[in-house]
């Protein structure tokens, strides 16, 4: 259908990003504008920017190609950010940096459910000056916002699911952001999963019927990349192997299990390094575990990256690893990838469910992690195959074919096909 | 006249292992007994028992009924071990004087691209093992998976083969039809060709439902023979034997028709001829010459399912580096893991060409990927080579004192 209109529930823009939920959004949004659907992407904006200001960063996407007749950005005042969860126990909120904002914004509610409830009115009443054909939002915190609307303009309602409280919580999810989701699921339209991994947990958690869940997996735009595995942009430990962890320290993302595999890797290989890139709440417990395991002088924390570092540290890295524990998707290992950068993942994870040119493991199996890394050490023919097929491979996860089909769900949706 | 020349080719690897680096220098189990046995029992009930009943039911019901097997020698030293009544089965229909057995390697092995001495030992090694076991000399030669070259013709007519097998290709025909009788251009064997069309009409494409000609009824196969008839001699139809009953399932009906299609070829009064008969009552109709190499597998139909990217490539590369280290070494059962190792399996589960062929070689692959196959190829590969140092470091250890003792005394 020419013209078809979307309210998009969305987050960040890259370069500002802190993790796969804001690349995901940005990716389909862009693909989707390529293919004539007309967009208006609400994004939750703090009212008091810390450093980088939204609008200057999309200011700076205005050269990266981004067609902004159809893509209309509406920013709301709010606090939330991706990733927030609460404590089941304490009923605090898990991760410190979930709430931005201070105590004096006006604007802030008393927790984050507050702060999602009031969220959902804000968008409810932007939506009523919007002309749109359906609705699109983007896990869990968006959800209430996309029922009002839904209720408001009697428009169809999509749920994108990037990652469930399940995951989030490693199994032990917090009762309110379950009910959220649950409400979520039953009142929508259709559900979007971003892997059948991901499906399934909807299915079996949440007891959504199948065919109410489709799945769109992720993608990257590395496009225009050209491969060159052997610079080398870091110039440290240049002779010594080096072995990558990059993502929050969560126990959603497994860090404890990349340690354990360090300890065993270095058995064989030891003259070894272990980068360990990202900040979050384990990650005293994983200093401390290094400490603990004896490697600390092998293991190097380099804390959250941005921007050209991450690409540098993906080049330099001879193995890149995920071993999350629970994954609905996982962009990372194909930002290795597009680095050139072997990688050894989890089975536990949506994007394995794509990748043919990559190790996969268990995470708890740390004999065959390690002996996936050593061989990628070992081996080198092994560790330049799967760069360079890895490599090409990637190339053709596009975020374009995966705005296509999200346009056919959009279709299916409204009746017309 | 009709001549029908059946060739089965019956082979299962010893599979390798997850070894991982832990068991390297620690571990000698290279190859995964547990899941060996369950394949041969597997493919034992689902193929080799009732398609072996079925072609002996044939031959007792029609004298004239032929079929030639070949067997790898690493098939009859599992069938052996893991299921004896496949192996007195096959021992059966191989006693009738209507069944052909043919050469190959026993290790069902890529060595000729590196060692022609071990490529002629392992095929001696496989031609006792089937005067033993079935009481016949093979004089037609078959390469692993029908690999074929020019200069494979001669060597193996060098040993004494009066006929070898080769895909139908038509690159090499060019144009002439593969249903007649070739020689190299040396002109010193002759070679008996594959009709690729209508064996993989039966080994491939028979239950699939999008083909046009599905569903394939013995009536219909028979007429396209038929219609072959005027400007055709031998017709021949090679295959693996587990297109009965294990790539083609028992539902498909594949049992049906073939039995069917032997009954319709009887009266329709097809003759049924082995390779080595054909061979000697046929005459050569032109030259197949074959300068480079060809085999029958995938669309390609060369090496590059096992030789096509640089992991098979190094691997095999490596394996045949230790040739001499191993046979120095006089270690018997090394010696036999060492060529366990070569079969050509191994590197078809490390074959990386997924789009084209990818759902066959998928099928086949006991992996999850084929790097994983690399991988635990690469750490046995790496045990023995560090057993053979440690051995060598002995041998080189107890001369020296032997030297020493013989100076003091």
């Amino acid at each position: 259908m020419f013209g078809m209109k979307v309210l998009m529930l969305g987050w960040e823009f890259p370069p500002y990003k802190t993790g796969g939920l804001g690349t995901a959004c940005y990716g389909l949004t862009k693909g989707l504008s390529k293919l004539g659907v007309d967009i208006s992407f609400v994004i939750p904006k703090s009212p008091k920017p810390v450093s980088n200001s939204f609008l200057n960063l999309l200011n700076a996407k205005v050269n990266e190609g981004l067609d902004y007749s159809h893509i209309h950005p509406f920013f709301i005042d709010s606090n939330l950010l991706p990733y927030s969860s609460i404590d089941p126990k304490t009923g605090k909120r898990l991760d410190r940096i979930s709430i931005r904002g201070s105590k004096s914004d006006s604007f802030y509610g008393s927790n984050l459910l507050e702060e999602v409830y009031i969220y959902g009115e804000k968008v409810k009443w932007l939506s009523k000056e919007l002309d749109f054909d359906l609705i699109h939002a983007h896990d869990w915190m968006t959800y209430p916002a996309g029922i009002k609307v839904k209720e408001a303009s009697g428009k169809k309602l999509i749920l994108h699911i990037h990652a469930t409280e399940f995951d989030r919580t490693g199994g032990h999810p917090n009762q309110s952001v379950y009910n959220i989701e649950k409400e979520g699921f039953e009142r929508c339209d259709s559900i979007v999963a971003v892997s059948n991994y991901t499906k399934q947990v909807v299915i079996e958690k949440y007891g959504i019927p199948e065919s109410k869940v489709k799945v769109l997996h992720n993608a990257v735009d590395v496009k225009d990349k050209v491969y060159q595995r052997d610079k080398r942009p870091i110039k440290i430990f240049s002779k010594d192997h080096i072995v990558l962890f990059l993502g929050r320290l969560t126990i959603q993302k497994g860090p404890e299990y990349f340690l354990d595999a360090a300890k065993k890797v270095l058995e064989f290989e030891p003259n070894t390094k272990f980068f360990i890139a990202g900040s979050g709440d384990m990650m005293q417990q994983m200093m401390e575990k290094a400490v603990h395991l004896g490697i600390s002088d092998k293991v190097f924390f380099t804390g959250f990256l941005t921007g050209e570092d991450i690409d540098r540290i993906y080049k330099r890295a001879d193995v890149y690893v995920m071993p999350s524990v629970s994954e609905p998707f996982g962009i990372t290992p194909l930002e290795a990838m597009a680095n050139g950068t072997p990688t050894v993942i989890s089975k536990q994870s949506g994007v394995s469910e794509i990748l043919k040119n990559t190790l996969t493991v268990d995470f708890w199996d740390i004999d065959e992690m390690t002996n996936k890394i050593v061989a990628l050490l070992r081996y080198k023919t092994l560790q330049h195959t799967l760069s360079k097929h890895g490599f090409f491979e990637v190339k053709k996860i596009t975020w374009d074919s995966r705005a296509e089909e999200c346009k056919k769900i959009y279709e299916e949706v409204l009746g017309i096909s | 006249m009709v001549n029908i020349c059946f060739y089965f080719q019956v082979h299962q690897p010893h599979r390798i292992n997850r070894y991982r680096v832990f068991d390297i220098g620690d571990s000698e189990a290279y190859f995964d007994e547990k899941k060996n046995f369950e394949i041969m029992e597997k493919v034992s009930k689902k193929c080799y028992i009732p398609t072996t009943r079925m072609l002996i039911d044939l031959m007792e019901k029609y004298p004239d009924f032929k079929v030639a097997f070949s067997f790898s020698g690493v098939f009859i030293e599992q069938a052996k071990r893991y299921f004896p009544n496949t192996y007195y089965l096959f021992k059966r229909i191989c006693s009738s004087e209507n069944t052909e057995v043919l050469a190959e390697t026993y290790y069902h092995s890529l060595s000729f691209l590196h060692s022609r001495d071990e490529f002629k030992e392992q095929i001696d090694k496989h031609g006792e093992l089937i005067r033993a076991e079935f009481g016949k000399t093979p004089s037609c030669f078959r390469n692993t998976e029908l690999i074929y070259s020019n200069w494979i013709a001669d060597f193996v007519a060098q040993l004494g083969f009066k006929t070898i097998l080769a895909e139908g290709a038509d690159s090499i025909l060019k144009g002439r039809s593969p249903n007649k009788v070739y020689t190299n251009p040396s002109k010193n064997i002759k070679v008996l060709l594959k009709n690729f069309q209508l064996s993989d009409d039966i080994a491939f494409r028979f239950s699939e439902r999008g083909w046009k000609e599905w569903p394939l009824t013995a009536e219909k196969y028979s007429h396209w023979i038929d219609q072959l008839r005027d400007n055709s001699e031998l017709i021949g139809l090679f295959m693996d034997y587990e297109t009965f009953g294990e790539h083609q399932w028992r539902d498909t009906g594949i049992f049906d028709f073939f039995r069917h299609f032997i009954d319709i070829g009887i009266k329709k009064g097809y003759s049924f001829l082995n390779p080595s008969e054909a061979s000697e009552r046929l005459e050569p109709k032109g030259i197949f010459d074959c300068p480079h190499y060809l085999s029958w597998a995938d669309t390609e139909r060369d090496l590059s399912a096992w030789q096509g990217n640089p992991l098979q490539n190094e691997a095999l590369k490596k394996l045949h580096e230790i040739e001499s280290l191993v046979k120095n070494s006089g270690d018997e059962e090394l010696l036999r893991k060492w060529r366990s190792l070569q079969t050509s399996d191994h590197f078809y589960y490390m074959c990386t060409k997924y789009f084209n062929d990818g759902d066959v070689h998928k099928y086949f692959n006991p992996y999850d990927t084929p790097y994983e196959a690399y991988i635990y190829f690469m750490n046995i590969f790496s045990d023995i080579k560090e057993r053979l140092s440690a051995e060598k470091n002995q041998k080189e250890t107890e001369s020296k004192k032997i030297k020493e003792e013989i100076t003091t005394n």
